[in-house]
């Protein structure tokens, strides 16, 4: 292939000393510096880019911009992989190697294409004909063939070595675009006295403005003006930089691009996502050019009319030579004309009668061919388009033809605008879609509004630029509007009505969807333009339908006999372009992605052989390595000696709250079921809140340490929102009661010493404390201090055995600790973690987290002869409801394996032993474990009906691993049931 | 991206806020022991096309109850007060 063969002599934005080497599908090729992808592919001459969607259809470069829908690559190799990049928006890096899309074997020969294989299965309502209606099962045969054949890139699977940033900024002015419109705007803005941000997806400002020659006078003007903004200091220019979304308190999001210069090594981020929060915003978001709609419409070759312009006068590329410009607007003319000065045979066709006769006076000068009220009948080409049938007042007649430059109008990009709410409006005089009433703060500019020829522009940024910054309270003088003028006439166009006759004619090129399917969709009654997208899947692909929303309206409101407006437009979510993954987590990756919460004594657990487990976002010892080979060793290993002797358990991540004040008691009496008020000063008792429909919320214990103040625990899961509840009630409900609530979660350690000689233990470490059971018998509490902090031991016990919890300030909890375990090794004190304290309780009988699942009451739980006949507290009316009450519900039983080696699992569906096992089955198990004191499996489960009583006999499925056990239905209590161990 | 002018703490980004239901409902007396009322408070809502009152609290913040006047359409915030003088 000639090196950059297409490239013009001279001109050009492009710096033809620092030649740049990518490659395209392997192939090694060159371009220049200020090149984008696309433009250096073009002056390589290379046309065919990538195949389409559905059909495999070979497809070029479309426009110049982001909102290309067929010149879609991958960049980069493993974990860099980065597909459905538009190619327009690249800007060429060194050693850029870039990959088409969707084809196989290769870009030029592709099978499927070649076989039109899928072509019908993949009309409009497919997908929904398929998944929905009878023929369901069909896509069970199907799925294999068409996920191969339908699709774009595929994403890399490794781990993305990249780094991102998210970072957050702020503003008086924004404006989104730096095109004419925007650099008004941002001029004004910034001599008002604002701190301006001027952001551009682009890397040179300009936007429109660089599609005119570069040494004309919208050159001077562009650098004259870029110098004024750079001479403020409160100007920030943000090129590179997309807005993909406007959110709520004018924050836009916006994703910045590395510099190209900088190699992917660097250090640099390779994105950057800013959430700017401006006071007030102007959007100057410019225009979208309309394709034409006619058979064979997306064959490479066929280019937008002003994207043609870019490549020509931005890049210096001429991508043909014999050239027809299709269009229905004065604004392609000038495509054509500057095409002629390149050199090019141009012809215009134009659908229109009457044409101002200024362009026909200069078609004339530059030897234009002019063809009046005349259309492209259809095209005909293989990787490119080589003839076009073209229909005229006299009939059809042939061109032969390298290039079709095609205008249909223009779109204001109105995309972001319209992200908070900001309705399109149908303007007729310009045929496009404008947006509504703005709210006070924000201002749109240009293009965007429907002005289009740059003098009137330059005057409406300079506007809103003015009202911008004057909304934030900025209104120092600003000098005149700098004026640019370059004469374009923008009279009203024609409509350009779909043409199909002999082939597939393109609306959405992405989509691959054709006026034949949303012929369809009007057939088969989807004829609203948002049942028209979701079933012929227009405007739903990585360009959002840029370039298709209007046309494919357009031609459903055509079928529909009604207006624009009656047929509406689509609603515009962000994001306005995709956006990576990594570049909105920015750091938030790996071990950043939530913190992580660690007890006084994590790094002991750590030194000293602990497996952690992530607990929410606690780490907690969850086994110990020396206690067993794996975690099911370990934790009956665990098990046993908390029931022979005695273990110690962090249990710092318990929530822990100070309930303090006059009514302190009558305030723990309206929010747990069973009653606290007559709780002696010294003594603890659990405790059971409902919510307020009646549920059970949390348990836990609270000690009473004096007259008005309490010590609560809550569940490690739960404390968050117990204490925000408790303080809700305080402040909205009861604000009469005198009662301060404050989490001293992280004010202490603490740790539970349970087994036989947990009694002996606490003797030998606290010398001149009394043990006795007298002093400190169950549910009693011991407050003092321990080396000079405070300390605090309640004699509870989750285990089922004698236990002890000690609570001391958390600097000293890892010194208690060791101490503990120091004064209890001649009696095997040994730590255990939360896989064996969940089995201790589970053999106990206590229920937690599996069974408090919020769905599940007092009764279900067997908790409800607690509450006597108490009344006005929390959730005590709604839980007398018919459906809560019902004999029917789920209520906990306990569970024994049957047979001998087997196990039970948590979350196995349980049945009648008589009865296919199908569905939800009767109930459910909820928590399992190995049970040292009966020596086999037993569990807790919510079981329904007759089943549910001692005896029965159930079968446990569990249909993850085809397992199927019997058990036995017993009291969920396994172990000592008259409490003898603790209480002694 | 909303922010509230917290009475407390000043102007604050959402991220700091727990969002606590509809503030325009009233809770029953403790022991109310009628379940109409208490079926009223805890489901029933208007969910208006318009202003809203509804409770936040500032968790990460003051830890105060807020009651905000929030226009369902706009977003736009027109009022934050405390939930407890509100209440009196
Ligand atoms: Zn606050």
């Amino acid at each position: 292939m000639n090196a950059q063969n297409k490239r013009m002599p001279k001109g050009g934005r492009v710096d033809r000393s620092h030649s740049i080497e990518f490659s395209f599908d392997g192939e090694g090729l060159a371009g220049y510096r200020g090149d984008t992808l696309a433009s250096a592919l073009l002056a390589n001459g290379v046309t065919l880019v990538g195949r389409s969607f559905k059909y495999h259809r070979p497809r070029g470069i479309l426009s110049a911009g982001p909102e290309e829908p067929n010149a879609l690559v991958t960049l980069g190799t493993g974990g860099r992989r980065e597909p459905n990049l538009p190619a327009t928006t690249l800007e060429l890096g060194a050693g850029m190697a870039a990959e088409s899309q969707n084809r196989w074997p290769s870009l030029a020969f592709d099978v499927q294409s070649a076989n039109g294989l899928f072509a019908p299965f993949l009309s409009a309502g497919f997908y929904y004909k398929t998944f929905m209606g009878p023929t369901r099962r069909s896509w069970k045969v199907y799925e294999h063939f068409i996920r191969r054949a339908a699709g774009l890139g595929r994403a890399g699977t490794e781990p993305d070595p990249d780094r991102y940033e998210v970072r957050h900024a702020f503003a008086d002015v924004a404006i989104i675009g730096a095109g004419p419109a925007g650099l008004s705007a941002a001029r004004a803005a910034a001599a008002a006295g604002a701190r301006v941000v001027l952001i551009e997806q682009d890397f040179l400002l300009g936007g429109q403005l660089l599609a005119e020659r570069s040494d004309g006078a919208a050159a001077s003007w562009l650098s004259r003006v870029e110098a004024e903004l750079n001479s403020f200091e409160t100007v920030t220019l943000m090129k590179r930089t997309s807005a993909f979304g406007i959110y709520d308190g004018n924050v836009i999001g916006l994703v910045e691009q590395r510099n190209q210069d900088c190699p992917p090594y660097s250090g640099q981020a390779r994105q950057t996502v800013t959430m700017l929060r401006a006071r007030s915003l102007v959007f100057a978001t410019g225009a979208i050019e309309r394709p034409m709609v006619f058979p064979n419409n997306d064959l490479p070759g066929v280019m937008l009319a002003s994207a043609a312009r870019i490549y020509l006068n931005r890049f210096a590329v001429l991508p043909g030579r014999k050239i027809i410009v299709a269009t229905t607007n004065d604004g392609a003319w000038r495509t054509a004309f500057d095409l002629a000065v390149a050199g090019a045979e141009v012809t215009v066709v134009d659908l229109r009668t009457t044409i101002p006769p200024a362009l026909v006076v200069e078609a004339t000068r530059l030897g234009v061919t002019v063809r009046t009220a005349t259309r492209i009948l259809n095209l005909r080409g293989g990787h490119s388009v080589k003839r076009a049938t073209l229909k005229g007042p006299d009939g059809q007649f042939e061109a032969a033809c390298d290039l079709v430059c095609m205008s249909g109008g223009w779109s204001p990009t109105v995309h972001l605008a319209s992200h908070l709410g900001v309705k399109p409006r149908y303007r007729e005089d310009i045929g496009g879609f404008v947006p509504g009433v703005f709210p006070a703060n924000q201002f749109g500019a240009g293009a965007m509004m429907g002005i289009y020829a740059t003098a009137d522009t330059n005057e409406d940024g300079h506007r809103a630029g003015i009202e911008a910054a004057s909304f934030c309270g900025k209104s120092a003088p600003v000098p005149a509007p700098s004026k640019l003028d370059l004469g374009e006439t923008v009279p009203a166009l024609l409509r350009d009505f779909p043409c199909a006759q002999g082939g597939k004619a393109f609306v959405d090129f992405q989509m691959d969807v054709t006026t034949k399917d949303i012929e369809l969709a009007h057939r088969e009654g989807y004829e609203s333009i948002e049942h028209l997208k979701r079933y012929t899947t227009l405007g739903m692909g990585t360009d959002q339908g840029k370039t298709s929303n209007f046309p494919g309206l357009s031609a459903m409101a055509a079928l529909r006999g009604a207006t624009i407006p009656e047929t509406g437009t689509t609603t515009f979510r962000p994001p306005f372009t995709p956006v990576a993954i990594g570049a909105l987590a920015g750091r938030a990756t790996g071990h950043h992605f939530k913190p992580f919460r660690r007890t006084p004594m994590h790094d002991w657990h750590l030194a000293n052989g602990a497996e952690m487990l992530e607990v929410g976002l606690w780490m907690r010892p969850w086994f110990y390595r020396q206690s067993g080979a794996d975690v099911s060793e370990a934790y009956v290993a665990e098990m046993r000696n908390v029931r022979r002797a005695a273990g110690l358990m962090d249990i710092s991540t318990l929530g822990k709250i100070d309930v303090q004040g006059p009514d302190a008691a009558t305030f723990l009496d309206r929010i747990y079921a069973n009653g606290f008020a007559k709780l002696q000063v010294g003594r603890a008792r659990y405790g059971v809140m409902l919510r307020d429909d009646g549920i059970v919320f949390d348990d836990g214990t609270t000690t009473r340490l004096a007259e008005s103040r309490f010590f609560m625990t809550t569940s490690t899961a739960k404390a968050a929102d117990v204490l925000s509840r408790l303080e809700f009630l305080l402040d909205t409900a009861w604000p009469e009661l005198r009662v301060a609530v404050s989490s001293v979660s992280d004010e202490w350690a603490a740790m539970s010493i349970a087994g036989p000689e947990s009694r002996a233990i606490l003797a030998a470490a606290f010398p001149s404390l009394d043990v006795s059971n007298e002093a400190l018998p169950h549910m009693g509490s011991y407050e003092g201090e321990w080396r000079g902090r405070a300390l605090r031991i309640l004699r509870l016990s989750y285990s089922g055995e004698r236990a002890y919890e000690i609570y001391v300030g958390a600097t000293a909890g890892e010194q208690l600790w060791s101490s503990l375990l120091e004064a209890g090794r001649p009696l095997d004190l040994k730590p255990y973690g939360v896989e064996a304290l969940g089995a201790l309780r589970v053999e106990k009988g206590h229920v937690a987290g599996p069974e408090i699942d919020g769905r599940t009451t007092l009764d279900d739980l067997g908790l409800g002869r607690m509450v006597g006949k108490r009344s006005g507290f929390v959730g005590d009316v709604l839980r007398r409801r018919p459906a809560l009450l019902a004999h029917d519900r789920q209520r906990l039983v306990g569970l024994e394996c049957m047979e001998d080696g087997k196990r039970l699992r948590g979350g196995s569906v349980l049945f009648r032993p008589d009865e296919k096992a199908t569905g939800h089955g009767r109930g459910r198990v909820t928590s399992v474990t190995f049970s040292p004191e009966r020596d086999r499996y037993v569990g807790l489960a919510l079981l329904a009906g007759d089943l549910a009583t001692e005896g029965s006999e159930v079968v446990a499925v569990y249909p993850m691993k085809a397992e199927t056990v019997r058990a036995r239905i017993v009291s969920p209590i396994f172990l000592d049931p008259q409490g003898e161990r603790l209480h002694g | 991206m909303l922010r509230f002018e917290c009475p407390c703490c000043g102007p604050r980004d959402h991220d700091e806020f727990r969002y606590g239901g509809d503030a325009s409902v009233r809770r029953p007396a403790h022991d109310d022991p009628d379940p109409e009322a208490w079926y009223a408070y805890v489901y029933v809502r208007k969910n208006p096309a318009g202003l809203h009152r509804e409770f936040w609290q500032h968790v990460t913040g003051c830890r105060q109850w807020l009651v905000v006047e929030r226009d369902t359409r706009t977003h736009v915030i027109s009022t934050v007060t405390f939930a407890r003088a509100s209440q009196a």
